[in-house]
């Protein structure tokens, strides 16, 4: 062991000193559109074994705050104020004293851990990398010691069989895996602190459970500090003992995490912690006894359906939806819930005719999906709206959004231009935007408007069937909440049938009458949204409910205990 | 420093168009690259127009009123860069040829985009077994050492034949045919990436036309970087053009100027002290091909905004370090090098 491990973590901070003290933080971005100021006045301060959460949606300045910790924001930022880390402004020092802070004092986990790592080198490699380059002066770190100190890395963050798994690629583990990889990196010079960049952004739910759980092993038992940059406040609610929320480049209230999630006192904080969809409230089948809107007919009845991907040479195909059975009926939203991977996305694409079905049978709007053919089908496609997942990237750059809401109708009933002109007016009102915009291009509209134009392009024909694949997973939480209300109004003003994807039970629990749930391909149950959510039957449903983050401290603390007490832990 | 300069944010329809618009988003050593690219291609094209008002003698003019032109005389006040060993006036041969080197860069990279980005449009879009035979034609002209290929073409073409058109003709066809694959590769690969892109899954769902879905929304997003590979793949068609005529598969002096030829008949000059027979077109050649590569790379960098320059926040004018070097390496590789022509091949 070198003295300077030693330091921080055999004699922790007594309490009361900041491991991290920000104050006055001001960072500015030079951009074509001239200077940009991300974060505004910043002042913070993280005691040992303290998790604070810096929350607020994008653009707030919560990421360039925590880049600003470990001194890695672009050459076209300049910073004032001091961001002090045992005593060591990282804003002013050189570039070889902020290479030693960095890793020795302060380490970062970052969101997307399948590109945090070199998929090249073993993860033990990656893991040791920190260590060697922080050798003590003048003494060299053997191959073997650094391996020996990564393998415990390993053991320390819950990897099965370190010892083995030390050798691993980083594609030999499965996401959750991974970020724990990425966590025993930052952990293997024992950092007084820990930046955290939306940790559990990129995983399931499940998974993020765990991870969250080792999150908090790692303060209890070494008592590392961590700052916790998220935008869900379930979350939040779960880890932080104290809560910074930011909103547009300045800290707009600051308090303990009970405090703030039971009386809020600033509007921005109240109107935020009201967008966040909580579980089994506000449901679309609150109070129903049999499934709703059944006297019309079926517009999507999936029998067995079964849909598989091509492996590649010599290998069998992958199975994405196996033996899947299920019904839309008019008026009706079915809610399709399930993790990455699970075929929500591939059985969503095959009703549109984006994904071949190749077993059983999947009928829309009385057509037979098995082996259709586009000249045939493309009749039926008036009556079928999409909802893409990212508004960005479904919006032709080129084309107004006018020009891309009129799209359909130029397709399918050539009008004049004026009816044109006309209809999309209405379109856009409909989705609650000024007529005016329809001049503008897709990238002067903010996320959440995207969203809206992209629903009203896709009733434009007044289609019987729409279907939306997580229509609002890219959008924040408070803008999420208004494309939800609308997507209900609307559903109910012009009654078309819904297929709504979606990962997030509470989001999907708002909006459908029926919901399913899809674990690896399989429908292991559906009921009514209401009752599967209150009383789940099957074992993953049960798994994947408790393992929701709620954005209520004390409630998710004992939905935490549940939670372990069902996976036996 | 010249920043200072740098107009408010109301746009005018003006300083919305493309080159205009980089000069006003560059910065320091990146805006001087751009300017003086801009400098050169702008003398350059400023010859072509005036040649005839500016050159003091035809390009195959051997005599005047006064009689014959002498041969390989050096540079004085009637011939201002020398003659020639067949008696022609240097600065008029350099002059007009710049007129030769305009009119094969327009026609060779007009046919070869045409083709390269309809070929693209359809192999990327439809894939199956057109898009297969595509790429292996592509791959195979490829694998031909370029300037042989030009060669070849130009013996197909012009049987070493070479009036005014059926040179400029052979020349434009050869280079059309080393480049059609370049626009071809990258057009498919934007194509392929465009096509799985949620606008475009868009429009299919809407049920558009495979004609519709091409024109309407891949085709605009697919040639973003046209402007950028016509400026760097003009450079290398002057190059080839001056290969091929240096080689004497060019265009004979009677029919028009062509500098390559002209370097080729000063290669004997060079080894008896007569220079300048070859440092004036060579010049022409250079300066030239430095003055679009130094357009187009400044575009290049200037679009992608990891690349870009800015302005310190607050501060004074700066340039990145890497942007800087990245255009000093340009201006050192003007020499052929045919992988410089499209940095969007590497990722095709």
């Amino acid at each position: 062991m070198t003295t300077n491990i030693g330091n921080i973590s055999d004699q922790p901070l007594p309490t009361g000193q900041p491991v991290l003290d920000i104050e006055r933080l001001k960072v500015t971005f030079a951009t074509d559109s001239g200077d940009v100021y991300a974060v505004k006045d910043v002042s913070l301060e993280v005691k040992a074994g303290e998790v604070v959460a810096i929350v607020g949606e994008s653009g707030s300045g919560k990421t360039v705050t925590a880049k600003t910790i470990l001194g890695l924001l672009p050459e076209t930022a300049i910073s004032s104020g001091a961001v002090l880390i045992n005593g060591n402004n990282v804003i002013k020092v050189s570039p070889s004293k902020l290479r030693k802070i960095r890793g020795r004092d302060v380490a970062m986990v970052f969101q997307e851990p399948s590109t945090a790592l070199n998929p090249v080198f073993t993860v033990g490699w990656q893991i040791a990398e920190g260590i060697r380059a922080h050798a003590a002066d003048g003494h060299r770190i053997s191959a073997k010691e650094a391996k020996k100190r990564a393998t415990e890395a390993l053991r320390k963050v819950g990897i099965p069989d370190p010892e083995t798994r030390v050798n691993y690629y980083p594609h030999q583990l499965s996401g959750g895996q991974k970020q724990r990889v990425v966590i025993a990196a930052a952990l293997a010079l024992n950092p007084g602190l820990i930046v955290a960049d939306e940790p559990t952004t990129a995983l399931d739910v499940t998974v993020q459970a765990e991870i969250l759980q080792l999150l908090r092993d790692l303060r209890d038992k070494y008592g590392t500090s961590i700052v916790l940059i998220t935008h869900n406040m379930g979350v939040v609610a779960d880890l932080a003992d104290r809560v910074v929320v930011m909103y547009q480049g300045d800290v707009v209230e600051e308090a303990t995490s009970r405090v703030l999630f039971a009386e809020p006192k600033q509007d921005y904080t109240k109107k935020l912690l009201a967008a966040v969809p909580h579980l089994g409230r506000n449901s679309a089948s609150e109070g129903a006894t049999e499934r709703l809107h059944q006297t019309g007919k079926i517009l999507v009845e999936a029998k067995n359906l079964t849909i598989e991907y091509p492996g590649r040479l010599g290998k069998p195909g992958f199975k994405a939806v196996d033996n899947v059975s299920f019904t839309v009926s008019e008026n009706e939203v079915f809610g399709l819930v399930g993790e990455s991977g699970s075929g929500k996305s591939t059985i969503g694409r095959a009703i549109a005719g984006l994904n071949r079905a190749t077993g059983g049978s999947l009928k829309v709007l009385g057509y037979e999906m098995l082996g259709f053919k586009e000249h045939t089908f493309k009749p039926l496609r008036k009556d079928i709206g999409f909802v893409f997942q990212d508004p960005a990237a479904s919006f032709n750059p080129h084309l107004t959004i006018g020009e891309c809401v009129a799209e359909p109708l130029l397709i399918h009933t050539h009008p004049s231009p004026a009816q044109a002109r006309l209809r999309v007016a209405q379109l856009l009102e409909s989705v609650q935007l000024p007529a005016s915009y329809a001049e503008r291009y897709p990238h002067e509209l903010s996320g959440g408007q995207r969203q809206r134009a992209s629903l009203a392009r896709s009733l434009a024909l007044n289609p019987r069937l729409l279907i939306a694949d997580e229509p609002t997973s890219a959008l924040d939480v408070s803008v999420q909440a208004k494309v939800l209300e609308l997507f209900k109004d609307i559903q109910e003003e012009f009654g078309f049938a819904a297929l709504f994807i979606s990962h997030d039970l509470a989001v999907v629990d708002i909006l459908s009458h029926w919901v399913g749930v899809l674990y690896k391909g399989q429908l292991v149950e559906q009921g009514i949204g209401s009752q599967i959510m209150g009383n789940p039957q099957h074992g993953y449903t049960r798994r994947l409910i408790a393992s929701l983050p709620v954005p209520d401290p004390d409630e998710q603390a004992r939905r935490r205990e549940e939670h372990r007490a069902l996976l036996g832990i | 420093m010249s920043t200072a300069t740098i107009p408010g944010r109301k746009k005018s329809v003006l300083s919305g168009l493309p080159v205009i618009s980089h000069v006003n988003k560059s910065v320091g050593l990146q805006r001087g690259m751009l300017i003086t690219g801009l400098v050169l291609t702008g003398l350059f094209l400023l010859s072509t127009v005036l040649a005839p008002l500016i050159a003091p003698y035809g390009y195959s003019q051997l005599s005047d009123a006064s009689g014959a032109f002498p041969t390989q005389q050096a540079p004085s006040g009637k011939h201002l860069l020398g003659t020639t060993v067949g008696g022609y006036d240097v600065l008029s041969r350099v002059l007009w040829g710049s007129q030769t080197a305009v009119t094969v860069i327009v026609v060779a990279v007009a046919m070869s985009i045409f083709l390269g980005v309809a070929l693209g449009l359809l192999s990327g879009y439809f894939g199956g077994w057109l898009d297969r035979v595509l790429v292996v034609i592509a791959d195979a002209i490829y694998a031909f050492p370029s300037l042989l290929l030009a060669i070849v073409m130009s013996i197909v073409i012009s049987r070493g034949q070479s009036s005014f058109w059926g040179g400029i003709l052979a020349c434009a066809f050869s280079i059309t045919v080393v480049f059609v694959p370049q626009y071809f590769r990258v057009i498919r690969a934007e194509t392929i990436r465009l096509k799985a892109e949620p606008f475009v899954e868009s429009a299919m769902v809407l049920g558009a036309s495979s004609l519709r879905i091409i024109t309407r929304h891949i085709f605009k997003n697919a040639t973003r970087t046209l402007p950028l590979m016509f400026t760097l793949n003009a450079s290398e068609a002057i190059l080839t053009l001056a290969g091929l005529g240096f080689l004497g598969f060019g265009i004979e002096p009677s029919s028009a100027a062509e500098w390559g030829f002209d370097l080729n008949k000063a290669m004997a000059d060079a080894s008896s002290g007569i220079w300048w027979t070859g440092v004036f077109p060579g010049i022409a050649i250079v300066l030239t091909v430095l003055g679009l590569t130094l357009v187009g790379e400044s575009i290049n960098d200037l679009n992608d905004p990891r690349l870009r320059g800015r302005k310190r926040a607050g501060g004074k004018a700066r340039n990145k370090a890497t942007a800087g070097t990245d255009g000093m390496n340009t201006g050192a590789t003007t020499a052929p090098e045919p992988e410089t022509g499209s940095p969007e091949a590497g990722k095709a």
